[in-house]
């Protein structure tokens, strides 16, 4: 089993490289919510980000449609994000792994961690992360979180790349990265 | 580089500073500007409502300033950080986010003599109420904690020289009322000692001394230690209560283990105000790049001016923890042993008269009230800094009529003892 208490960069930056469908359990529609800021923050960073919670199933987060379940979505789904307790993390893995085809990553949130769902993933070949932000990681990877005075502990004397459109937007994909 | 853990002075050089994605320019830009366009409405409105990273306005975040924020905050070995105007407006907006008005914080009795004013004066309008404990006696750190206490705030090593404090000890006290303990670090500097790593929950400093160290810029930065657990907690409504200031967001929920620094940004420095100039960032950056290199010469020559001060007929005692049989002699192996400090306080038997008489006849030492220079600094607090006090304050305060104090710099030392000697004579 992969250590879950100190993931390698290279990692998560692979991971945040190549997934590109998300279905995000625990979704929110309330604007102060982290899901909520979470959801927002990956479909502007091009992520395509699946809303799901049955208690709004039908009804639209961010222009996306909410769904009650996993297994409701159709296609594919690259990763899955838990917005839920360490305890709902168990049942809403054992959905994701009831997925054909199965998700490459299962992602449980910061403060959420559950690692007798972890190695049943783990065990059909399932990468999981857990207890980490997406977008903290990404902005951490970029070296957008450094302009909120995070300790990115990352040191590069590369340029930092932007991502396309104005300023206040860095993108992962960095050279020698 | 990316999973190796670098050393210290690579941090101090390399931390929060990559080249500038706009222009490539290698050393940090000076971005002097008041405001930041936004690239659309959309990305304004995220940014109002905390949901994207980014720069809105310099009082509230400025790229040169977060740079010197994360430098810190890795030195520190801590979560985030927050720079501001001064060291007194990083004490203001870290009690600004712990306390409602009728609390209390214990604080050490041996601290720099701006804090304690700040703490007994100012902090009462707020209804901040300071209860004093000896830092020499721990359990006296125990007995002043009330169910109203937020916090314990200590100086690492108290200024004006002499005291090294016991962190795990008054952490353990802390932890057990489970309260944050806050870290003055401004005279030992990360490079002698790291308070989390001795179980401190935030770290305060006057980037004005040893971190800048060339006497050029006052600034001060609150770092987060990520240790505390904020949610849930409604002793601390800043971050565990919906704010309406954001939409009903949940500042420790929200931000995790840096959400106290993000607290003391967008709420304390966006609405309170004290926010640093993006040229004194950059000064302060420029020293430290130099500052494992800088407190190495300063421990060194100030190890030797001690022990010289010590054998001079004209000095009654020396307070510098690095001499041997020093009161503090063991606190300093275990808590700063690649060096005291800077900094030290010794007694002259001439008494009132001959600290005046030190004072006009040195060459060299600059005779003002800051510490952690390039130059070395003298003050003879009974004729300045506490000539307010009566005699017996003057005393408790470490500041007797015969009580000289140094901030030793990066001259030749053989040039520091000669003026001392002169002046001395």
């Amino acid at each position: 089993m992969m250590n879950h208490d100190a993931y390698p960069d290279s990692l998560i930056r692979d991971i945040l490289k190549s997934v590109k469908r998300i279905a995000l359990v625990g979704a929110s529609a309330n604007e102060a919510r982290p899901s909520w800021i979470v959801t927002k923050y990956l479909l502007d960073r091009g992520y395509d980000v699946i809303p799901v919670n049955p208690g709004l199933a039908g009804q639209t987060i961010l222009g996306k449609t909410v769904y009650a379940a996993l297994k409701d979505i159709s296609g594919p789904i690259d990763m899955v994000e838990i917005f839920r307790n360490s305890e709902a993390a168990g049942p809403i893995t054992d959905e994701a792994l009831a997925l054909d085809p199965l998700p490459k990553v299962i992602w449980m949130q910061l403060s959420v961690r559950n690692d007798e769902a972890a190695a049943r993933a783990e065990a059909k070949g399932v990468t999981v992360i857990m207890n980490r932000c997406p977008k903290i990681e990404y902005g951490r990877l970029s070296g957008e979180i450094g302009w909120q005075g995070i300790n990115s502990r990352i040191l590069s004397a590369k340029k930092p790349v932007l991502a396309g459109k104005g300023f206040q937007k860095l993108t992962i994909h960095r050279p020698g990265t | 580089m990316t999973d190796r853990a670098p050393g210290f002075s690579t941090l101090a050089i390399h931390a929060g500073a990559a080249p500038d994605a706009a222009t490539g320019a290698r050393a940090t830009p000076i971005y002097q500007t008041t405001s930041f366009v936004f690239d659309d409405v959309d990305h304004a409105a995220s940014l109002f409502g905390l949901q994207a990273f980014g720069n809105i306005y310099t009082r509230i975040g400025n790229p040169t300033n977060a740079v010197l924020e994360e430098r810190v905050a890795a030195l520190e070995g801590g979560t985030a950080a927050l720079a501001v105007a001064s060291g007194h407006a990083a004490e203001f907006l870290c009690f600004h986010a712990l306390l409602q008005p009728g609390d209390e914080f214990v604080a050490a009795r041996k601290l720099y003599g701006g804090s304690i004013n700040q703490f007994n004066h100012s902090y009462k309008s707020f209804g901040w109420n300071v209860i004093w404990a000896d830092p020499d006696d721990v359990e006296g750190f125990a007995a002043a904690v009330t169910p109203k206490t937020k916090a314990i705030f200590i100086e690492s090593i108290a200024n004006p020289g002499g005291v090294i404090v016991d962190i795990a000890a008054i952490s353990a006290i802390a932890k057990k009322h489970n309260i944050p303990l806050i870290v003055d670090n401004t005279m030992a500097s990360p490079y002698l000692l790291r308070p989390f790593e001795h179980g401190a929950d935030i770290v305060v400093h006057s980037a004005t001394k040893f971190l800048g160290g060339h006497g050029n810029s006052i600034g001060g930065l609150i770092v987060d230690g990520g240790s505390f657990n904020w949610v849930g907690d409604d002793r601390y409504p800043m971050l565990s209560k919906p704010r309406p200031e954001y939409n009903g967001m949940v500042l420790g929920e929200t931000f995790g283990n840096f959400a106290f620094a993000i607290a003391t940004r967008v709420l304390g420095l966006r609405d309170l105000g004290p926010a640093l100039s993006p040229f004194n960032a950059f000064m302060l950056l420029t020293g430290i790049e130099t500052l494992p290199l800088r407190m190495q010469r300063h421990c060194e020559s100030t190890q030797k001016v001690a022990e010289h001060l010590q054998k001079h007929p004209a000095v009654e005692w020396v307070s510098y923890p690095g001499l041997a049989g020093d009161k503090y002699e063991a606190l300093a192996k275990r808590y700063t042993p690649k060096g005291a400090g800077a900094v030290f306080t010794f007694g002259l038997k001439g008494g009132y008269d001959a600290g005046v008489k030190l004072v006009s006849n040195l060459k060299l030492f600059s005779h003002l009230a800051n510490i952690g220079d390039t130059r070395s600094l003298v003050i003879h607090p009974a004729s300045t800094t506490h000539r307010q006090l009566t005699d017996e304050q003057k005393i408790a305060s470490g500041a007797g009529p015969q009580v000289v104090r140094l901030s030793i710099g990066l001259e030749d030392v053989e040039d520091l003892i000669a003026d001392l000697d002169q002046a001395l004579a």
